[in-house]
C-alpha cells in the first residue's frame, strides 16, 4: 500500500500567533514553527499501515523553505521520501488553493492508494483540506477516523464526531483524516534522524505541479481580508484563597454578576 | 429578494438549534430557504420548525440514499440547487460535517469559502475569531456564490414567520465509487445535560480532578448550575472524561455566560477554547497556575472542598 501523508508546518501553539498588518497573512515569522502535532499521528499511522502490509510512505507538504524542518521530522520518524510544493506564489493561499495544490501534487507520486492527512490544522483549523482533496481526486473520504483498517484494497475507519461514531467503509484510493485519539506518535530515533538526511526529497514549483498561478496567493484566493485586529486580552479579576468558605465566596461573586 | 440556502441540521426527525442561528443570519442578507436532504419523510416533519424561524422555502432532497454516503449526498443536493436558483449565498453550520460539505461545495462551484463566522453582516462580511480568540479578522467573498460555514451559537436566533413553502427536488444518484459507505452509527450519548457547544454555563474538570469517579464532583456541581461538563486534553488523556467533552485547541471551542474551570492550569491550548467566555471562574490549589491570569474570580484552594460546598449553596439557593 502506497501512501500519501500530508504534513503541514505550523506556527507553535505554545508561542504567540498573530495576523501580519502588512496583508493579512499568518505572520509566520513571529512564532516558532513547528510540524503540526496531529501530522505526527498521521505519519504514524501511515507507518503502522505499512510496517504491517508494505508498500512507500511518502510525505507532501506545502510550505515555505523553512517547512524542510517539518519534513525532515516526519522522515525521521520512518517515512521514506518527500515531495515539498514551495513557490513564492503560494503566499496567502486559502484553503481551496492548497487543496488544488496537494491533489495535484499527489499526481505526482507513483501509484498512490491512500492519502493520510490530520483531521484539522492548529493554525487555519478549516478542517476541510482533506475533504476537498477527496473532492479533487474524485476519491472517497474517511475523514476524522480516531481507528483506521486496511484489509486488501478495502478501508474502514470509525468516524468520531459531536454526533458520535459512524462507521464507513470504501476501496482505495481514497483519503483519509485522522483526529488525536488515533495513536500515539513515535519519537524519531537517533539512527532515523541520521538516515533522514540521505532520504530524497523533491521540491515542485508551482509549475511543475501543474497548477495555474491564477488560483492561488493572496490574489488567487476567493475570500479577501478586509481587516484585523489583536483581541484586547482578558485580565485577571480577583483571587481570594480558600479558608473553607470559598465555595460561598464563589456563590456570592456570582450572584452579584447576576449568574444565580 | 435574492434566495440564501440554509443547510438544515437535523437529527432523528428535529431540527437542531444551529439552523435557526443559520436561518436569523440569512435574513441579514435575502430570503432563506432552508435545504433539508434525508430520507423520504424528513422535510414533513421539520417544515413547522423552519417556518418559525423564516424560512420562505424549503427545498425537500430525500433519498434512501441520504444516510448511506457520507457527506456527499449534501454537496450534490446544494450544488445542483446553486445552480438552479442562483443564490446569493449557502449558508451551512460549522460542525465537522458542516465544514467539509462546505468545503468540497466550494471546490466544486470554485466559489469562495469562509470558514466558522461568528457574525455575518448584510452585505455577506463575516467575522472570524482566530488563534482561540485572541485575533479578530473580517473577511468577504470575492469568487462565485459565497459559501459560508457559521459557528454554532454564534448567533442568536431570532423568530420570524416564513411561508415554508415546500418543493420536492429531484436527487440524482450518489457516485458511490467516489463515496465512503456508512456501515454503521453509534448515536452520541445525548444524556439530560446540554450540550457543550450551546450551553450557556459550561463547568470543565482538568488533571486535577484526579480518576474518573472523581469527575462526580464535576458533575454534580454542573447539575446544580444546569450546565454542560467540559474536560481539559490532560483528564480525556488520563482516561477520566471522554474525548468529545475535551475543551481547547484540538477540543471544542466554547463561549458561554459562565464557565468554572475546577483542576485546570489554563494551558495556553486550553484557554483556545474557553477564554471568550463572558465570566471566568476558576479553582486550582496552584496560586501561580495561569488559569488566574483570565480569570474574573480565582478561588486558590482544594476542587474538592470548595466545589461540593459551591454545588450545596447553589442548591440551596434554588431550594
Ligand atoms: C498541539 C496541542 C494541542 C492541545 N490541545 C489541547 C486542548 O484542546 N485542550 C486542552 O485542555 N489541552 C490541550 N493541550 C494540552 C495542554 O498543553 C495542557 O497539557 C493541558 O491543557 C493540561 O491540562 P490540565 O490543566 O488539566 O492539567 P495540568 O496542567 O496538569 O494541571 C492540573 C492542575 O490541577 C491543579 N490541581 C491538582 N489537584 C488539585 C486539587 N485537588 N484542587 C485544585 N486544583 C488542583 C494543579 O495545581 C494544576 O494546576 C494541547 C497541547 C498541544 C501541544
Ligand atoms: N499546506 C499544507 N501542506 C500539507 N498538508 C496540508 C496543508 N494544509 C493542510 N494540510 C493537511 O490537511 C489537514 C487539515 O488541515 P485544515 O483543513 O487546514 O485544517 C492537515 O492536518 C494536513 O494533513
Amino acid at each position: 500500500m502506497n501512501i500519501v501523508v500530508l504534513v503541514k508546518q505550523v506556527p507553535d501553539t505554545y508561542s504567540e500567533r498573530k495576523l501580519s498588518e502588512a496583508d493579512h497573512t499568518l505572520d509566520r515569522e513571529s512564532a516558532d514553527a513547528v510540524l503540526d502535532e496531529i501530522n505526527e499521528r498521521a505519519v504514524e499511522e501511515a507507518l503502522q499501515i505499512k510496517e504491517a502490509q508494505g508498500g512507500e510512505v511518502t510525505v507532501l507538504c506545502m510550505g515555505p523553505d523553512r517547512a524542510t524542518d517539518a519534513i525532515r521530522k516526519a522522515l525521521s520518524m520512518g517515512a521514506d521520501a518527500a515531495v515539498h510544493v514551495c513557490d513564492e506564489a503560494l503566499h496567502g493561499t486559502d484553503a481551496l488553493g492548497t487543496a488544488r495544490v496537494l491533489a495535484a501534487a499527489i499526481g505526482t507520486v507513483d501509484s498512490v492508494d491512500l492519502v493520510i492527512a490530520g483531521n484539522e490544522a492548529t493554525d487555519g483549523r478549516s478542517g476541510a483540506v482533506p475533504a476537498m482533496v477527496a473532492e479533487l481526486l474524485g476519491w472517497p473520504q474517511l475523514t476524522y477516523a480516531r481507528k483506521v483498517e486496511v484489509e486488501g484494497s478495502t478501508v474502514r475507519v470509525e468516524r468520531e464526531t459531536d454526533a458520535g461514531i459512524v462507521s464507513l467503509e470504501a476501496a482505495a484510493p481514497a483519503v483519509v483524516s485522522v483526529t488525536e485519539k488515533i495513536n500515539e506518535p513515535r519519537y524519531p530515533s537517533f539512527k532515523g534522524i541520521m538516515a533522514a538526511k540521505k532520504k530524497p526529497v523533491t521540491t515542485l514549483g508551482l509549475a511543475e505541479v501543474g497548477v495555474d498561478a491564477a488560483v492561488v496567493g493572496l490574489s488567487g484566493a476567493g475570500s479577501q481580508v478586509v481587516s484585523s485586529a489583536p483581541t484586547p486580552p482578558k485580565s485577571a479579576g480577583e483571587k481570594v484563597t480558600d479558608e473553607g468558605q470559598g465555595g460561598v465566596a464563589i456563590v456570592e461573586f456570582l450572584a452579584g454578576q447576576k449568574l444565580v | 429578494m435574492a434566495e440564501v440556502l440554509v443547510l438544515v441540521d437535523h437529527v432523528d426527525g428535529e431540527v437542531k438549534k444551529v439552523t435557526y442561528e443559520l436561518l436569523t443570519a440569512a435574513r441579514r442578507i435575502g430570503e432563506p430557504s432552508a435545504v433539508v436532504v434525508g430520507e423520504p419523510g424528513t422535510a414533513g416533519k421539520l417544515a413547522e420548525g423552519l417556518a418559525a424561524y423564516g424560512a420562505a422555502k424549503v427545498y425537500a432532497a430525500e433519498s434512501e440514499q441520504a444516510g448511506r454516503f457520507l457527506v456527499t449526498p449534501q454537496v450534490d443536493v446544494l450544488a445542483q440547487l446553486v445552480d438552479s436558483a442562483s443564490p446569493a449565498a449557502v449558508l451551512v453550520p460549522a460542525s465537522i460535517d458542516g465544514k467539509e460539505i462546505a468545503g468540497r461545495l466550494a471546490v466544486r462551484l470554485g466559489s469562495g469559502l469562509l470558514s466558522e463566522v461568528v457574525d455575518l453582516d448584510a452585505e455577506g462580511v463575516g467575522s472570524h475569531s482566530l488563534f482561540g480568540g485572541t485575533f479578530d479578522a473580517k473577511a468577504k467573498v470575492t469568487r462565485g456564490t459565497p459559501v459560508i460555514t457559521v459557528l454554532p451559537g454564534a448567533v442568536e436566533a431570532e423568530q420570524a414567520a416564513g411561508a415554508a413553502a415546500t418543493e420536492q427536488v429531484e436527487v440524482a444518484g450518489v457516485d458511490e465509487a467516489k463515496a465512503a459507505k456508512i456501515t454503521g452509527r453509534q448515536p452520541a450519548e445525548a444524556g439530560d445535560r446540554p450540550e457543550l457547544t450551546e450551553a450557556s454555563v459550561v463547568v470543565s474538570g482538568g488533571r486535577g480532578v484526579g480518576s474518573a469517579e472523581s469527575f462526580e464532583v464535576v458533575e454534580k456541581l454542573a447539575d446544580s448550575l444546569g450546565a454542560a461538563v467540559g474536560a481539559s486534553r490532560a483528564a480525556v488523556d488520563s482516561g477520566y472524561y471522554p474525548h468529545q467533552f475535551q475543551v481547547g485547541q484540538t477540543g471544542k471551542t466554547v463561549s458561554p455566560q459562565l464557565y468554572i474551570a475546577l483542576g485546570i492550569s489554563g494551558a495556553i491550548q486550553h484557554r483556545a477554547g474557553m477564554q471568550t467566555s463572558k465570566t471566568i471562574v476558576a479553582v486550582n490549589k496552584d496560586p501561580e497556575a495561569p488559569i488566574f491570569e483570565i480569570a474574573d474570580y480565582g478561588v486558590v484552594g482544594d476542587l474538592f472542598q470548595v466545589a461540593p460546598q459551591l454545588t450545596e449553596e447553589i442548591t440551596k439557593r434554588k431550594g
